[in-house]
């Protein structure tokens, strides 16, 4: 985890495994979940990363999300700028990445 | 409608649920932290039971759940609970010694939905891990174990108790982690908790061993990153060397709870050393005990402080402490944790320590963790108390650990 490299729109990345994305009914928002531990996502958050499903690139998410929601002007970095973030934390494994 | 309970409206309902299926174990590791008179419990809850805990409890929102002991791959019933668990949406984690495990169990428990699996190691060397737990085989079974998970694909997480007799060996420990393929790796100085307590003189560090041992590994840290190697590692020191408290269990009924192998709620697995009486999911709904029970309500919030942590900045920070550690500390379980540097007891602590560094003790003087030895206690307590009443003595909460320590 050393090395993050700078991220491309082709990007595909999956949850790393033995962590899950989980709503929490009770608690009214997405909860991720690993070994011994859970964190509570904001709406944004859980949002994307329920698209992060190892097919779609970082591009077709940005791209799903402005469709749905057509107000968020800064989506296309909150999206880039939440998988940095998640894929620091160590939540995500890279099913492909490519390079420049 | 008339608040009965005002503490019940912040409340928020439990994240976690600790599972202790069975205070039954086949180790003796001193360092256990049930509770001393664990024999006096044994009427474990079936499996029915267990299934009605865990649908109160994810019904009310707790999200994560362990199961633990005791050694709990003793139930035979346990892929049972964590199918039942993993479909009601649990996130499942096994806490276990690692002893009963086979290759074929692990592949049943992943099938019934098992996600996690942390395996307790003892000691780097089969002799030490053998003086520790009292087990010839363990060490060797709980390698292969290791392999078997790690192979099966599950996330690694291995824990080490770490204490006088086996902190100097830190660096083989960790090699030995790296070797199996370990993701996460906690080094985690034992708590004096239940036969921790007991056996605290002869476990705790010195601090020049936490000293080196902490040293050693940051120097981990960076061979690993040098490597590319992607395994975590947790150190925790003591509470006795630190000088402010932690927040235990989040607060007390913040976010845990415990349901120990007789069905008593407890807000954290130590809980049950406190001169209290706990509520027992087999009488009243986890829902009624979380929310409603006097046990749950006696120390959320900050009205029962004590003066010194209500005028604190940190009172909602570290919620005045750990009450076992107040109460086995002070006999006071109200009273400040004494690891924070403003209790008026935190020199105990100190002296504690200072006093330690002159002992030398070995592996023998550690009393096993059985349930002779746990019987042994409580007949040492009752005498205890007859011999405090003959004499008119106020019986004093502290009695439980100075009898036990004049043994």
């Amino acid at each position: 985890m050393s090395q993050q490299l700078a991220m491309s729109h082709h990007d595909i990345y999956q949850l790393r495994r033995g962590w899950r994305l989980q709503w929490e009914a009770i608690q009214g928002c997405h909860v991720i979940l690993y070994p011994e531990g859970m964190v509570k996502l904001s709406a944004t958050a859980g949002a994307i990363l329920e698209q992060v499903d190892g097919h779609q690139t970082i591009g077709d998410i940005t791209a799903i999300l402005q469709q749905r929601y057509p107000g968020a002007e800064t989506l296309a970095d909150d999206v880039v700028q939440f998988i940095d973030e998640a894929r620091s934390n160590g939540w995500l494994a890279v099913k492909e990445v490519h390079c420049g | 409608m008339v608040n009965l309970n005002p503490a019940a409206e912040a409340t928020s309902p439990p994240l976690w649920l600790l599972a202790e299926l069975t205070y039954r174990c086949p180790l003796q590791c001193a360092y256990c932290s049930n509770p001393l008179a664990f024999t006096r419990y044994q009427n474990e809850l079936d499996t029915e039971a267990w299934f009605s805990v865990l649908r109160q409890a994810r019904a009310m929102g707790a999200a994560q759940l362990g199961f633990s002991g005791g050694e709990p791959l003793i139930r035979q019933d346990l892929e049972a609970l964590v199918s039942e668990a993993r479909q009601l949406g649990f996130y499942t984690n096994l806490l276990t010694s690692g002893v009963g495990l086979t290759a074929q169990r692990v592949d049943a428990l992943a099938e019934a939905g098992l996600d996690h699996i942390q395996i307790s190691l003892q000691a780097a060397d089969p002799e030490l891990a053998q003086a520790l737990a009292g087990s010839a085989k363990a060490h060797a079974n709980k390698l292969a174990m290791a392999k078997a998970v790690k192979a099966a694909g599950y996330p690694m997480v291995l824990n080490v108790v770490l204490h006088r007799h086996n902190i100097d060996q830190i660096g083989d420990l960790i090699a030995l982690c790296d070797e199996l393929g370990a993701d996460a790796v906690e080094l985690a100085n034992c708590q004096y908790y239940g036969w921790a307590f007991l056996n605290r003189k002869a476990l705790m560090p010195t601090r020049e061993q936490l000293v080196r041992a902490e040293a050693e590994t940051n120097r981990w840290r960076e061979t690993l990153a040098a490597r590319g190697r992607d395994m975590s590692l947790l150190f925790v020191v003591p509470d006795y060397f630190e000088q402010a408290p932690k927040a235990c269990m989040g607060g007390w009924g913040s976010i845990f709870m415990t349901v120990a192998p007789d069905g008593a709620v407890l807000p954290c697995h130590s809980a049950r050393e406190l001169p209290m009486t706990f509520p027992n999911v087999q009488e009243t709904s986890l829902q009624d005990i979380w929310y409603q029970s006097d046990a749950f309500n006696r120390f959320r919030g900050t009205q029962w402080m004590p003066t010194l942590c209500q005028q604190c900045d940190d009172r909602d920070k570290d919620h005045g402490g750990c009450r076992c550690q107040a109460y086995l500390l002070t006999g006071d379980m109200n009273a400040t944790d004494p690891v924070c540097q403003h209790s008026p007891q935190h020199g105990l602590l100190e002296s504690l320590i200072t006093e330690n560094a002159t002992i030398t003790s070995d592996q023998a003087t550690l009393i096993p963790r059985n349930a002779r030895q746990s019987k042994l206690l409580q007949t040492k307590q009752l005498q205890g108390q007859a011999e405090s009443q003959s004499s008119l003595a106020a019986p004093s909460p502290r009695q439980l650990p100075e009898l036990i320590y004049r043994q």
